[in-house]
């Protein structure tokens, strides 16, 4: 069995041990891979010249790193149960806080701590209020969202701070490649591995779906919910850190408006990608797919000179078509 | 008045029905038999609109019918009063009764009305302490058996479906259903009864059928004259009922419990009691007696005051801890509080001895897989494969991996809350050998149950409780049913 939430593991008998591992052997991520080819064809038909160009390529990849950081933490809340609309906000107060003249005389490594450590303290204080405060989470994190946005406007003066020369080594991540692609991107895919990790082969991962499928169960066999609750919005909040020094890197500023409705993106991409918002149900997979999904489509409008607005109004038809095939599949697999 | 021919019902990979009749008379209680699987569930969703039949044919008073949604399963006539509770818990007992058909003018609900119409239902069924204004999620679960009775009321139902309507009611509850659906027959209602228990068959049924592997083997049987070997060699093609593994022969060990005065105020009070490594012991009450609620306080998920020691070293409140030290719980509920439904029968089991399989949190899957499969099979959880998902299990294979749960990680005490509803007869006598066996493994176990022959037959000592005290503790060999029935329903201690 790939995963725990496998339901039919003979699905993916004909894939390659490699790729059933990785959880693509499910039928609703052959789905999101047949969705991503297509796009790729389109791709390829409508912008033959640009499309499958390595810088094209890069782009995307670029485009879907920062996101993709939160995305995975974003996962993690909602297989357990919860939701945090705070992310784009504590990661714009990460670059902020990271980016202030008395954090960059530390030098690119204190930065770095410091986005870090900012993005797990705020996802600390969500996890805190909703854990032990018993607040609602999409109460505990849209207050969030607000003050955390507030609170970088006010230490930046609402100005975008610009890294300085001598911290270069922060943008280096971005304009660094090797093999052609730039350091975020293998940041990025390090998260993504990791993440996979913690959420299939440790206690940590069985315990978020125990948490989010039923907390009741998951209470009465001697899971401390509370705590693992609280360590879900922290994780959330570390990788808001993370991504807050990617867009350092890809931006060379930290900013109150960076990440502005990221949390929207995110929690679109861990629908599309199959995970219940209930909870107790889902794969890092899935996600990172929808997440590819939503970055080609933006990449696709912008090469075919198209409106943005058309751009959002297609993302918001896949969400509801994505959903509408998902549900159609638990469907046929009740008894 | 209702006819059902050659009904067939095919699900991927499963024909859960293949070719049942049945033949229900107005004013009949028709009781349907048949162990977990059997096809009792899928009929009773096919007459309640969920499931269509892929063949047969449905006649109600003369005319053909095919309920095509609940919506119009109700508009025949027909109402179902499932296993599984299907009330709202966040609205009112009225709005649940009348949901669906609400007292509404222009849109707006006429709270007052659905009230006072709700109290007129609940009076007739002989509750009328139950206030309409109530929260649902706050009744206990007699009680939301009561309310879903009334559901069914309020429709003008002319054929009610009951799916072990007595599950959750004690005795003097089943009485008052027995009652209910003695007037409900008088007026020429029908009653489709499914029941596990025997005694209540042959008491309100007029006729049996027998399901067995998604056929009717037997159709109106008389309920009474029936012989039960009959009946259970029909259900089964064994002869097996309630057996109860041979008592004694266990070396009771140490004592791994000891309750001192343990009090939750108007629930129950100054409990007192312990248990030893080995020992089987059992709590007989009524519901609402403050069975379930003292394993609860003694498992740490219930606030209480008075002393737990957990071998010989006081409990801290909190599950935990509990879990930590070596306790563990099969609740009541087994699918809302026990089990993750979506997951493998494999994760279902370790969930209590994560901690065990892992090393810096890494999990072990091969031992975890292998200590699984170990355990199903020890326990013959059915189908053998322990990567299911736990959902596809029948009830008793699923209590059985419950109880496999706790078989991990070194238990010291096990507090089993009804260990077998909702399991059928065949499954009864497997769970029960698997309590035995967890007792001669040396471990303590405290056992409730509704069924006082269940914690005589099984229990090497039994406290008997009335309205949260204990009103007598003794041998359970030395008690018989009658005996522990007069206590619980007249107080008098023996």
């Amino acid at each position: 069995m790939s995963e725990p939430t496998t339901d039919r593991p003979r699905a993916g008998a004909a894939l390659p041990a490699a790729a059933r591992g990785l959880g693509l052997g499910e039928m609703r991520h052959l789905g999101l891979l047949g969705a991503l080819a297509l796009l790729v064809v389109v791709g390829l038909v409508t912008r033959p010249e640009n499309f499958a160009t390595t810088s094209n390529l890069v782009s995307i990849l670029s485009l879907a790193a920062t996101i993709g950081v939160i995305t995975v933490g974003a996962t993690f809340v909602i297989i357990g149960g919860g939701i945090d609309l705070s992310v784009g906000a504590v990661m714009a107060l990460a670059s902020v806080w990271a980016t202030t003249l008395a954090t960059q005389s530390y030098g690119p490594w204190v930065m770095a701590m410091c986005a870090i450590l900012v993005g797990t303290g705020a996802g600390l204080v969500n996890g805190l209020l909703i854990a032990y405060g018993r607040l609602v989470p999409f109460i505990a994190t849209l207050a969030m969202l607000v003050a955390a946005r507030g609170l970088a406007q006010r230490m930046s003066d609402r100005k975008t701070q610009l890294i300085q020369p001598e911290n270069s080594a922060i943008v280096d991540l971005s304009t660094t490649r090797v093999l052609g692609i730039p350091l975020l991107v293998y940041i990025f895919a390090l998260v993504v591995v990791l993440g996979w990790i913690l959420l299939n082969r440790t206690t940590f991962g069985r315990r978020t779906y125990a948490v989010g499928g039923n907390p009741e169960a998951a209470r009465l066999a001697g899971i401390d919910v509370r705590r693992h609750t609280m360590l879900l919005y922290a994780l959330s909040g570390l990788c808001c850190g993370i991504a807050a020094i990617l867009i350092m890197a890809r931006t060379t500023t930290g900013s109150s408006t960076h990440g502005d409705l990221y949390e929207l993106d995110a929690i679109a991409a861990v629908i599309i990608g199959g995970t219940l918002l209930t909870g107790g149900r889902g794969t890092i997979m899935g996600s990172i797919l929808g997440l590819l999904i939503f970055t080609l489509i933006t990449n696709l409008f912008i090469l075919n000179g198209l409106n943005t607005s058309d751009q959002l109004i297609a993302k918001g038809l896949i969400i509801v078509v994505a959903v509408l095939l998902q549900r159609r599949n638990l469907k046929e697999r009740a008894p | 008045m209702l006819v059902m021919k050659g009904i067939v019902k095919q699900f991927p990979g499963v024909r859960a029905l293949d070719g049942v009749d049945l033949d229900v008379r107005a004013g009949e209680v028709h009781c349907l038999l048949g162990q977990n699987g059997a096809g009792k569930s899928t009929l009773i969703k096919v007459l309640a609109g969920v499931h269509q039949p892929d063949e047969g044919t449905i006649v109600f008073n003369g005319e053909q019918v095919r309920p095509g949604s609940p919506i119009d399963a109700i508009k025949l006539g027909f109402a179902t009063i499932y296993q599984e509770l299907d009330l709202v818990d966040g609205l009112s007992v009225a709005e649940n009764i009348f949901l669906g058909h609400e007292h509404a003018r222009f849109g707006f609900v006429q709270r007052a009305a659905a009230r006072k119409a709700a109290r007129e239902v609940l009076e007739r069924l002989g509750h009328p302490e139950i206030r309409p204004a109530a929260e649902v999620g706050r009744l206990s679960p007699a009680a939301k058996q009561v309310v879903s009775m009334a559901r069914a009321l309020s429709h003008d139902a002319r054929l009610i479906i009951m799916d072990e309507p007595s599950a959750a009611l004690a005795h003097d509850e089943v009485a008052n259903l027995f009652r209910i659906i003695r007037e409900l027959t008088a007026q020429g209602v029908a009653v489709v009864y499914i029941s596990h228990r025997l005694e209540e068959i042959r008491e309100i049924g007029d006729r049996v059928t027998v399901l067995k592997d998604g056929r009717t083997v037997a159709v109106g049987l008389p309920a009474r004259d029936t012989p039960t070997a009959q009946i259970v060699s029909l259900m089964t093609g064994r002869n097996v009922e309630y057996v109860f593994p041979p008592r004694g022969g266990r070396e009771l060990g140490e004592e791994v419990l000891r309750v001192e005065g343990l009090t939750s105020p108007g629930v129950f009070a100054d409990v007192s009691f312990s248990v030893r490594a080995g020992e089987i012991v059992g709590l007989a009450g009524l519901v609402g007696s403050g069975r379930s609620e003292i394993l609860e306080a003694v498992y740490g998920a219930r606030p209480a005051t008075g002393r737990v020691l957990l071998g010989g070293e006081p409990v801290r409140r909190g599950v935990v801890g509990t879990v930590r030290r070596g306790m563990g719980l099969a609740p009541e509920e087994r699918k809302a509080q026990a089990l993750l439904l979506d997951q493998s029968v494999t994760a279902n089991i370790t969930l209590g001895s994560l901690p065990g399989f892992a090393k810096f949190g890494w999990i072990d899957r091969k031992r975890e897989r292998a200590e699984a499969k170990r355990l199903s099979e020890m326990l013959d959880i059915r189908p053998p494969d322990p990567e299911r998902p736990i959902r596809t299990l029948s009830g008793g294979n699923q209590q059985k991996a419950v109880l496999a749960r706790w078989l991990l990680g070194g238990r010291k005490l096990l507090l089993l809350d009804e260990p077998t509803r909702g399991v059928d007869v065949g499954a009864r006598a497997e769970l029960y050998a698997v309590i035995h066996e967890l007792a001669e493994r040396g471990i303590g176990v405290l056992l409730v149950s509704s069924e006082v022959p269940e914690v005589l037959g099984l229990a090497d000592r039994v406290l008997v409780l009335r309205e949260g005290t204990v009103i007598h503790q003794g041998d359970a060999a030395e008690l018989d049913e009658h005996d522990v029935l007069d206590m619980i329903m007249n107080g008098r201690a023996a």
